[in-house]
């Protein structure tokens, strides 16, 4: 009785980093459920129904992807016309105001930007969808590899996942858009997804491992299916909703990342094409004759990001097991 | 039932006053969209200086319940009180915030179930001793180390000027336990609540925390509120012992009363289920069939009657009223045993 | 934390071998001729196999020799451009993290005591959108608002012009207060308010979000309702019995949030044109100054040494489970 015990809970160990690979294995543990694939998500699909945020952000999404899929049909003017032109005096008036036809007014050379707000929606689009495709690629590919082999590939593979998690993601995503020898919008969607990669490597290696002894993949094992095909058939569906979490909130990320990239002049140095990130930096040169130049911009930026976000946050919390007490 | 009037006195050292006296406590749960829940469904007892009274049933019966709402530490939000629970002529229900604070921990302690889950992990056993004497006594906390210590000593913790120092980790599982015991023992409350103080503990550890209760008790004539689901600790400790079920005492009597001859079914069962070491060999255990979920309403029925052996007609039709007094009774229809 | 070290030494290492161009133009810049190349080919041992040539990399990062400034500074040797606008930086993040923490940490505790109030739900979509705002267009609405607009504040820089102050650290505000030049000190404490108030929102939301969680869990544990039975004051509930103990994931957060700093600081420190590491590293990923970001990236790795090093020690500080096995 006198005796000290400390057999309790296994220590708490901490470190750097250590928050932000906790997130990722919760959410790679709700992969685990009682109800595993298609009815997870049909489960979860009932609660979200209800719930405000989640709607809100849904609306926003698909609203944005609506407008961006048809922007440059509805979009009044061309976007690389300059039918203001005439109108922008570069001492007096460099920015040129609101007018009929105008709804908001021309940029610096002249050209409509509502117009351009339009289908700048497009290259968000594009960006966010690709670096986030191509982040789940990669993440994909190593994480299966290192969940489904184990053994020394396992330990390769996160080890340098590690590192990479530790180090602060935008300032990654700058190192590599600057290794570019010539900035393109394909630099700054690769720029981006290398910085997914860790998060979505680490997030299906976390699945795999909470799946390779589930009871499921156990009893597929039993019957002799072929590893491989267990990988495939039972392994990755069941890591989905996890996936689908993360590459939602992967997908506000993008375009803040991206729209921070364009700010600094990392992204694509083609003006004509309009981009979010890219009008906002451009902007920065009028703040106090014409600080509308730069409140569009990043207000679209605001509220497609916080679409993505409020969707992804809400399907977290949907997911979670935790949450659904 | 004639002969009960002068049980009182039997159930050992109680003035007639009682210390605590609840009444018809019902507590309620609602959430919000969601149908409401009658957790502790008109609950009445009473506690004299110096008596142990148990609250028995299993997990659902209401006897924690009963047990938070009379200390007011039932969640802020999605419950509903209603009853009193009268302590030295107060009525707690319905003491405000901070008088209710100034009872608690000083006139009335309580003892929690997994000691190290209830013990503060990143302080000292010695400051969670102190920090009671310290708010409810005026102590500095100079002045309530050595009484802190002294505490310690008295609920069996050897070595307790280094233990002061020591965090809850650093303790084994039955030293935490009296850790709390002493917690609760540091302003010397009147009346102390153990809510399943022994469940989380080994066998062996918890009869020794059992006889440090009941010696403390004795010693101090602290009334004590016994909440368990095991009878056999009842068998050891109370005075009396109420049975709840499904919110609702269904049995009161003074242990041997109640063991000797039971009732009330659901009493019989939980009595049935007790290994014994008296018993025939080969002879089955029997525990009670079924579990909470079936429960009936009361209010049209017996809650226990779908999985009552002895159920007749009327169970599944009428509430069964309280068939007795304040010391001993029961409530059913079709009763086992004859008259005590 | 050492394997990062070396893990991070060799993606350098990597990344210098595959720039455009290799090391040697990353070292010579733009006084690059054929005769200097070769010679400096020769002297960095480029012919030798790899791991010869990495131990030669190390040896010249210990003794501090990354080559010169190509775009920042040109001419200065990157290791002392970094250092010279380190102290800026130092300044900047501290107190933008001072505020994060002293906003933070007590609205987290309110709104998890309110849960699910009008100030909860309002202070978590404020920090949903406070996710969602690019950072570098909150300090864009900053400078517009409070120095162009309403002229409050300075709009850019570290010190007015014209005022003459003695400098000891580097770091302005704590060199005014040395030197008791208070006037000097109170002119940069101006400069420092909005950039640090933009710097400050992210981990601002970040530890906002962690304090509330964290909160949150602790009110549902047993020992809270063990300090209620024992009728103890709540400020002493709150202080010792809940802050305490939701305070160790906090802990690991606020560490986290030091990395992320030097991100952030890349783009308030361009915005408001703050003459710290950050817009150093603006201008180097922007023209592409890959000695000076050799040196970031180093540092980067230094600083995640230490600021590991710092959590962990907080940590045993707080947590008894960890100081005492």
């Amino acid at each position: 009785m006198d005796k000290i015990d400390q057999t309790d809970e296994p220590t708490r160990r901490t470190s750097y980093g250590q928050r932000r690979k906790d997130r990722i294995d919760a959410l790679a543990a709700a992969s685990i459920d009682e109800e595993p694939g298609i009815s997870l998500i049909r489960s979860a699909w009932k609660r979200l129904r209800r719930n405000p945020i989640f709607l809100v952000g849904l609306a926003i999404t698909v609203a944005f992807v609506v407008l961006a899929a048809i922007a440059p049909w509805i979009a009044p003017w061309d976007v690389t016309a300059s039918p203001l032109l005439d109108k922008v005096r570069p001492q007096t008036n460099p920015v040129p105001g609101p007018e009929p036809g105008h709804l908001l007014g021309g940029d610096d050379r002249g050209r409509d930007l509502f117009s351009r707000l339009l289908v700048g929606s497009r290259q968000t689009l594009v960006v966010g969808v690709f670096a986030t495709l191509f982040g789940l690629l990669g993440g994909l590919t190593l994480g299966t590899i290192a969940g489904a082999l184990g053994g020394w590939v396992d330990s390769l593979v996160m080890r340098i996942v590690d590192v990479l998690l530790s180090v602060p993601s935008l300032l990654l995503a700058f190192t590599v858009a600057s290794l570019a020898r010539e900035p393109s919008q394909w630099t700054l969607i690769i720029a981006i997804a290398i910085v997914q990669v860790p998060i979505f490597a680490r997030l299906l290696r976390g699945a795999m491992l909470a799946q390779r002894s589930s009871d499921h993949v156990l009893a597929a094992r039993s019957l002799g299916v072929r590893p491989w095909a267990i990988v495939f058939r039972h392994m990755l569906p069941n890591a989905m909703g996890p996936v689908i979490v993360q590459a939602t909130l992967s997908l506000a990320v993008a375009i803040i990342d991206a729209a921070a990239l364009s700010f600094l002049g990392l992204g694509n140095p083609d003006q004509r094409q309009p981009e979010w990130g890219q009008m906002l930096g451009l902007a920065q040169r009028y703040i106090s004759e014409a600080p509308h130049l730069a409140f569009y911009p990043a207000g679209c930026i605001i509220v497609v990001a916080l679409g993505f976000t409020l969707m992804g946050e809400s399907l977290r919390e949907a997911l979670d097991p935790k949450s659904r007490r | 039932m004639t002969q009960q009037t002068h049980r009182p006195s039997q159930f050992g050292g109680g003035s007639a006053e009682p210390l605590l006296s609840v009444r018809d406590l019902r507590v309620t749960f609602q959430r919000h969209g969601e149908e409401a829940f009658h957790a502790v469904d008109g609950v009445s007892f009473d506690v004299r200086p110096g008596q142990t009274v148990g609250l028995v049933g299993e997990s659902g019966c209401g006897k924690s319940v009963t047990s938070l709402a009379i200390m007011g530490l039932l969640p802020d939000r999605g419950n509903h009180v209603e009853g009193t629970a009268v302590f030295d002529g107060e009525d707690l229900l319905t003491l405000s915030r901070s008088a209710m604070r100034d009872r608690r921990g000083s006139d009335i302690a309580m003892i929690f179930q997994d000691p190290l889950s209830s013990l503060n992990p990143v302080v000292t056993i010695g400051r969670q001793v102190t920090e009671v004497m310290e708010r409810h006594q005026g102590l500095s906390r100079k002045e309530a180390t050595p009484k802190a210590a002294d505490l310690l000593e008295r609920v069996g913790i050897p070595d307790p000027k280094a233990r002061l120092a020591n965090y809850p980790h650093q303790l084994s599982g039955g030293m935490r336990q009296r850790a709390l015991i002493a917690m609760a023992l540091a302003c010397n409350p009147r009346l102390l609540i153990a809510d399943e103080p022994t469940t989380a503990l080994d066998v062996t550890i918890q009869a020794q925390i059992l006889a440090l209760l009941k010696e403390l008790v004795v010693d101090t004539g602290t009334a004590l509120v016994m909440i368990t689901h095991d009878l056999g600790v009842v068998a050891g400790l109370c005075d009396e012992v109420n049975v709840l079920y499904g919110g609702k005492v269904v049995e009161r009597g003074g242990r041997h009363g109640l063991f000797k001859n039971p009732r009330h079914p659901y009493t019989v069962g939980l009595l049935n289920s007790i290994p014994r070491l008296d018993a025939v060999r080969g002879e089955k255990l029997s525990p009670v069939p079924g579990s909470v979920a079936d429960n009936l309403p009361w209010t049209s029925a017996c809650a226990f009657a779908p999985r009552c052996s002895n159920a007749i007609a009327p169970c599944t039709q009428e509430t069964p009223q309280w068939d007795g007094d304040e010391v001993v009774g029961f409530r059913c229809f079709n009763p086992m045993g004859g008259p005590r | 934390m050492c394997v990062v070290v070396v893990v991070l030494s060799m993606l350098v290492f990597g990344w210098l071998r595959s720039l455009p161009g290799g090391p040697v133009s990353a070292m010579l810049g733009e006084r690059q001729t054929p005769e200097r190349r070769a010679a400096l080919e020769a002297a960095l041992g480029l012919d030798q196999p790899l791991p010869v040539q990495y131990a030669k990399f190390m040896e010249r990062a210990v003794h501090g020799n990354f080559g010169v400034s190509t775009k920042v500074l040109p001419g200065e040797d990157a290791l002392d451009v970094f250092l010279s606008r380190l102290p800026a930086t130092i300044e900047l993040s501290f107190l933008a993290m001072l505020l994060a923490i002293a906003l933070g940490i007590p609205l987290g505790y309110i709104a998890a005591r309110r849960q699910g109030s009008y100030v909860d739900t309002g202070a978590v979509i404020f920090s949903l959108v406070g996710v969602a705002v690019p950072v570098f267009f909150t300090a864009f609405l900053l400078k517009y608002s409070f120095a162009v607009e309403w002229n409050l504040l300075p709009v850019s820089g570290r010190q007015s012009t014209g005022v003459d102050a003695t400098r000891v650290t580097g770091m302005f505000v704590l060199d005014g207060i040395l030197t008791r030049e208070w006037d000097a000190s109170w002119d940069a404490l101006k400069h420092l308010i909005l950039p640090s108030v933009a710097l400050a929102t992210i981990p601002f939301a970040v530890i906002f979000r962690i304090t509330r969680a964290s909160v949150l869990d602790v009110l549902d544990e047993d020992y809270v309702r063990t300090a209620e039975a024992k009728g103890l004051t709540s400020r002493v509930i709150r202080g010792r019995h809940v802050l305490r103990n939701a305070m160790l994931p906090v802990t690991t957060t606020i560490g986290l949030q030091v990395g992320g700093l030097l991100a952030g600081a890349v783009l308030t420190e361009s915005v408001f044109s703050f003459r710290g590491v950050g817009d150093a590293l603006a201008t180097a990923f922007r023209e592409k100054d890959y000695p000076v970001l050799q040196v970031l990236i180093l540092a980067a790795a230094v600083i995640y040494v230490l600021v590991n090093l710092l959590v962990d020690i907080a940590y045993a500080v707080i947590d008894p489970r960890i100081r005492t096995r």
